[in-house]
C-alpha cells in the first residue's frame, strides 16, 4: 500500500537563497508546494472578492449574491458573539475564515494541504492569540488579569478555578492549531488509507481463484472512499467555521471583560 | 519487549483517549436533537453553539490523535 503519509511531504518547487535573520538564525525561504497552494488561496480570494464588487448593483447577480452571502454570514456571526463592536475585528475573522476554508477546499481538488501542516496552523493560531492580547492589554490594562478571576465564586475554592482559568488560557493557541491540523491530518490520511484498500483489494482478485473475494471488499473501500470525500468537504467548512467562531469567542472575552452584553 | 513493538503498542493505546471525544460529541448532540425536536423552533439560533461545543469536545480527541502519532514518528 502506498505511504498515506507521503502527501504532506513538502517539495521545493524554486529554491529561494537562504536568509539569516540576526538572533533567530538561517530562514530556508524556498518557494515550496506549501507555499504554492497558500498563495493559489490567497489570489483565489482576492480575485473573487474584485469579481463580486467589480460592479455592484442595488438589485445583486448571482456572483453578488454569493459575495454577500459569505460576508453577511460571518457578519451575523461576529455580530452575534461580540456584540456591536464586533465590526472592528470583522476584517480579520472575515480574512481568517476565507483563507482557512480556500486552503481546506485546495486540499481536496488536487493541491497540497497547506492546513494539514502545523507551521501554517500555528501561525494562524499564534496571530488570532496575539490580536486577543493586545486588544485585551490595550482596552483593559492590567484589568485583563480579571478574566482568569470569574465573579461569584466562594473565596475557598478561587484558587483552584483561577489555576484551572490559566491552565484553559494557556492552552487555547494549542487547541486551536492542532484542533485544524488534526483534522486536516486525519481525515486526508483515512482518505489515502481507503483508497489503498481499494487498490490492493484489486490486486488481490487479479490473482484469480479466492482472491476474487477482493472484488466486494474493493467495491466497499471504493464507497468508503466517496462517503469520505463527501465528509471532508463538510469538515473542510465546519474546522473553517470554528477557527472563525473560536476567534470571536476568544475575542469577546477580552473586548466584553466583566459585563455580558 | 522490542522497544519497537513497545512503541506501537503505546500509539495504539493513546487513540484509546478519543472514546471520552466520541461519547462527548454524542452527548453534545443528543443534547441538541432532542432539544431541537421539542422547540424546532428555537434550534437554528443554538447552531453556533452546537458546532462549537463540538469543536472544543472534539480537541481533546484530536490530541490523542497527535499524542499517538507523536509517539509512533519520534
Amino acid at each position: 500500500m502506498a505511504d498515506p503519509m507521503h502527501q504532506f511531504q513538502i517539495h521545493k518547487i524554486v529554491d529561494l537563497p537562504d536568509f539569516t535573520l540576526p538572533g533567530v538564525g538561517t530562514i530556508d525561504m524556498a518557494f515550496t508546494n506549501s507555499t504554492l497552494s497558500m498563495t493559489v488561496a490567497a489570489v483565489l480570494i482576492v480575485v473573487f472578492m474584485a469579481l463580486v464588487t467589480a460592479k455592484p448593483q442595488v438589485v445583486p447577480g448571482r456572483l453578488q449574491v454569493v459575495g454577500e452571502g459569505v460576508f453577511s454570514y460571518i457578519d451575523n456571526l461576529a455580530t452575534g458573539i461580540i456584540g456591536h463592536e464586533a465590526r472592528k475585528f470583522f476584517p480579520y475573522i472575515f480574512t481568517l475564515f476565507l483563507f482557512v476554508l480556500l486552503m481546506n477546499f485546495l486540499g481536496l481538488f488536487l493541491m497540497f494541504t497547506a492546513t494539514s501542516q502545523l507551521a501554517v496552523t500555528a501561525t494562524l493560531a499564534a496571530i488570532t492569540i496575539g490580536l486577543v492580547l493586545v486588544v485585551g492589554f490595550a482596552r483593559n490594562g492590567l484589568g485583563f488579569f480579571k478574566l482568569f478571576v470569574p465573579s461569584g465564586i466562594p473565596i475557598f475554592i478561587l484558587p483552584l478555578i483561577v489555576l484551572i482559568e490559566v491552565i484553559s488560557f494557556l492552552l487555547r493557541p494549542a487547541t486551536l492549531a492542532l484542533r485544524l491540523f488534526g483534522n486536516m491530518l486525519g481525515g486526508h490520511v483515512a482518505m489515502k488509507v481507503f483508497a489503498g484498500f481499494v487498490v490492493s483489494l484489486g490486486a488481490l482478485a487479479a490473482g484469480g481463484g479466492l482472491g476474487l473475494l477482493g472484488i466486494p471488499g474493493a467495491a466497499l473501500a471504493l464507497g468508503g472512499v466517496v462517503a469520505l470525500t463527501a465528509l471532508e468537504f463538510l469538515v473542510a467548512f465546519l474546522q473553517a467555521f470554528v477557527f472563525a467562531v473560536l476567534a470571536c469567542v476568544y475575542l469577546n472575552d477580552v473586548v466584553n471583560l466583566g459585563h455580558h452584553h | 519487549m522490542d522497544p519497537q513493538a513497545a512503541k506501537f503498542i503505546g500509539a495504539g493505546l493513546a487513540t484509546l483517549g478519543m472514546i471520552g471525544a466520541g461519547v462527548g460529541v454524542g452527548v453534545i448532540f443528543s443534547g441538541f436533537l432532542q432539544g431541537a425536536t421539542r422547540n424546532p423552533s428555537a434550534a437554528g439560533g443554538q447552531f453556533t453553539n452546537l458546532i462549537l461545543g463540538a469543536a472544543l469536545t472534539e480537541a481533546l480527541g484530536i490530541l490523542a490523535f497527535v499524542l499517538g502519532l507523536l509517539i509512533l514518528f519520534s
